[in-house]
């Protein structure tokens, strides 16, 4: 009876038409574009014994491609992390001549095609490029190894950073810092206790957000890489080239791996932006 | 006297902001992060383009596969686009209007292609329709290609934008609430009407701007497409497949003329995205400036 009611009351508050429709053609879509073709993957995987699949996910080259694409891409999100609080900081703080340009500019990784920023980071680097010319004399070697990988993926993951940290900066109160500095504070103090505290969630989602792309990057990376098999080989590459054998299974068992790891930095993202809007909730 | 003034005032401003050096340090620090990591990527592609002359650049252009790549890129994007358009308003709808069992859930789906890697968007869908695939038996005994045809890059590209537009507009359908179109329901507007004088409106500046970052991906995506092509010249290589193609070659000057078209289009989508921001911005001030018994602009001016 209260059960019926309560249904009832529920349908009753809908007074805006269209919700069969639009939850019906969003749920159709969903599932015959991600939905049912991810499920093909795991599958797939079923055709493998588990032996097989354990085999196909841990052989040497599969182990030496996950510690450089998860390698690479923590320090490329490290790094990410320390310029891009400091792009965001010099954006959101100070006024400097082409201000307009530089904060439009953040954003290029987002639009630039990755395999148009992987030939130009090559041609860059490479022994006879632009910045290669000099460093290569020096020994310093940054394309066709995995240093290259790291550049890449640095490039792919800075506006993650800058676009999470940026609008917490401008939403900052003054009056806590003003306080602060009343308070005897030097502005050292003033921004480890109380400005990085209030921006630390914001940092670590975008840290985790730059992480998560930089593990599933392909285009970017392959034409820095170098490929050599054990040594730069990016763990996506791996997928490409068992497809390329005919290898499906082995290529959908790594490719599990990989989507089971995009899942839970998925959650985790998540988890940390309604950690963060709880964060700036409470302060305010 | 002065001195001792401009003292007081140096001691206060010090409370929320840096010494001049600190400043100015961190702004040069920044910009040449910047530089190093942006502009000369930005700047190597158009001086490799330009490296043979005009002339060459142009023949690179005019060159019968590299036009058969832009169309495609251009028919995949015109396919694609509108799809996730339709997708993202009906989604942003539904999850932004109502509530149901399951929401957060659905909106974490929503967002899940971001998060997958190209390659393995590519792979799903050979999964599906290649040779060995579910479907493959079917779709050969019926002659039909999706997997190294158009079809696949259509559909791995439509995976990988999947979320744009959706995700711009959920949050600002829920920031805004429903009570306009109820008032416009109540009123006596009909579901449509209510959508297209209401809603839209109100939702037009996070509209573009995610169709352009859309379409940015749509014409640039590389890894998933790459799977699903096949790269038969001419006929399945998209722009990005077709600069590697050539760079393989070691026809560098050629790639990076098809890749200027690619960078140029990745500036200009950086210019509209900025003019969205400015007018979104200056529209919700307009909006914040009204009287408060009166916050609707359109109503005021009306």
């Amino acid at each position: 009876m209260t059960l019926f009611a309560l249904s009832k009351k529920h349908k009753a508050a809908r007074v805006l038409p269209g919700f069969g429709i639009t939850l019906g053609f969003t749920l159709t879509y969903l599932s015959l574009i991600v939905l049912i073709p991810l499920s093909a993957l795991l599958f797939k995987t079923f055709s493998l014994t588990w032996e097989q699949f354990i085999e196909a996910v841990t052989g040497p080259r599969v182990m030496a491609s996950y510690r450089l694409t998860f390698g690479a891409s923590f320090l490329a999100a490290s790094v990410n992390v320390v310029f891009g609080l400091l792009v965001a900081w010099v954006l959101v703080r100070y006024n400097f001549f082409g201000k307009k340009v530089v904060d439009a500019l953040v954003d290029l990784p987002f639009a630039l095609p990755t395999a148009v920023a992987g030939i130009s980071l090559t041609a860059l680097l490479a022994g006879n490029g632009w910045l290669g010319q000099y460093l290569e004399p020096m020994g310093i070697q940054l394309a066709f190894n995995p240093n290259g990988v790291a550049i890449a993926l640095i490039f792919i993951g800075l506006p993650f950073v800058v676009r999470t940290v940026q609008p917490v900066l401008e939403d900052a109160e003054k009056e806590l810092e003003e306080a602060a500095t009343c308070l005897g504070a030097t502005r050292w103090q003033t921004f480890a206790r109380v400005i990085f505290p209030s921006i630390a969630p914001a940092l670590l989602t975008g840290f985790a957000m730059a992480f998560a792309r930089a593990i599933g990057e392909y285009g970017s990376v392959i034409f820095i890489a170098g490929n050599m098999p054990m040594v730069s080989e990016i763990t996506p590459l791996i997928i490409i080239s068992k497809l390329e054998q005919y290898d499906y299974a082995g290529a959908t068992a790594v490719a599990v791996v990989m989507l089971v790891i995009s899942f839970v930095l998925l959650l985790l993202i998540n988890a940390l932006q309604a950690w963060q809007r709880r964060f700036s909730g409470a302060a305010v | 006297m002065s001195g001792a003034v401009s003292l007081t005032v140096r001691r206060a401003q010090s409370g929320t902001t840096e010494p001049e050096w600190v400043r100015y340090t961190l702004i040069a620090v920044a910009l040449l992060f910047m530089l190093l990591f942006l502009v000369l990527p930005l700047a190597a592609v158009f001086a490799e383009a330009l490296r043979k002359g005009a002339a060459a650049y142009l023949e690179a252009l005019k060159e019968p596969d590299a036009w058969a790549a832009i169309r495609l890129t251009l028919f995949t994007a015109a396919l694609a686009v509108p799809l996730n358009l339709l997708f993202g308003v009906a989604a942003a709808w539904a999850i932004a209007k109502y509530e149901f069992t399951g929401k957060a859930f659905w909106t974490t789906l929503v967002d899940l292609p971001f998060s997958v890697s190209p390659v393995v968007a590519g792979l799903i869908y050979v999964l599906m329709f290649g040779a060995q695939g579910w479907f493959g038996p079917w779709l050969q005994a019926h002659d039909i290609k999706i997997i190294f045809a158009v079809p696949g890059i259509v559909l791995a590209t439509v995976f990988v934008t999947f979320p744009f537009i959706a995700r711009e507009l959920i949050p600002l359908m829920q920031a805004q609430g429903n009570d306009e179109e109820q008032a416009a329901i109540v009123l006596g507007a009909s579901g449509w009407q209510t959508f297209w004088h209401v809603t839209l409106p109100n939702i037009k500046w996070g509209l573009i701007y995610g169709v352009i970052l859309c379409n940015a991906r749509a014409m640039g995506e590389f890894g998933a497409v790459s799977v699903v092509s096949g790269h038969i010249r001419g006929q399945t290589n998209t722009m990005p497949l077709h600069v590697e193609i050539l760079y393989n070659e070691y026809q560098s000057a050629a790639a990076f003329a098809v890749a200027s078209l690619l960078a140029l289009l990745a500036l200009v989508t950086l210019v509209i995205k900025s003019t969205v921001e400015w007018y979104h911005a200056r529209d919700s001030k307009d909006a914040a400036d009204l009287p408060p018994e009166n916050p609707n602009p359109q109503a005021a001016l009306a």
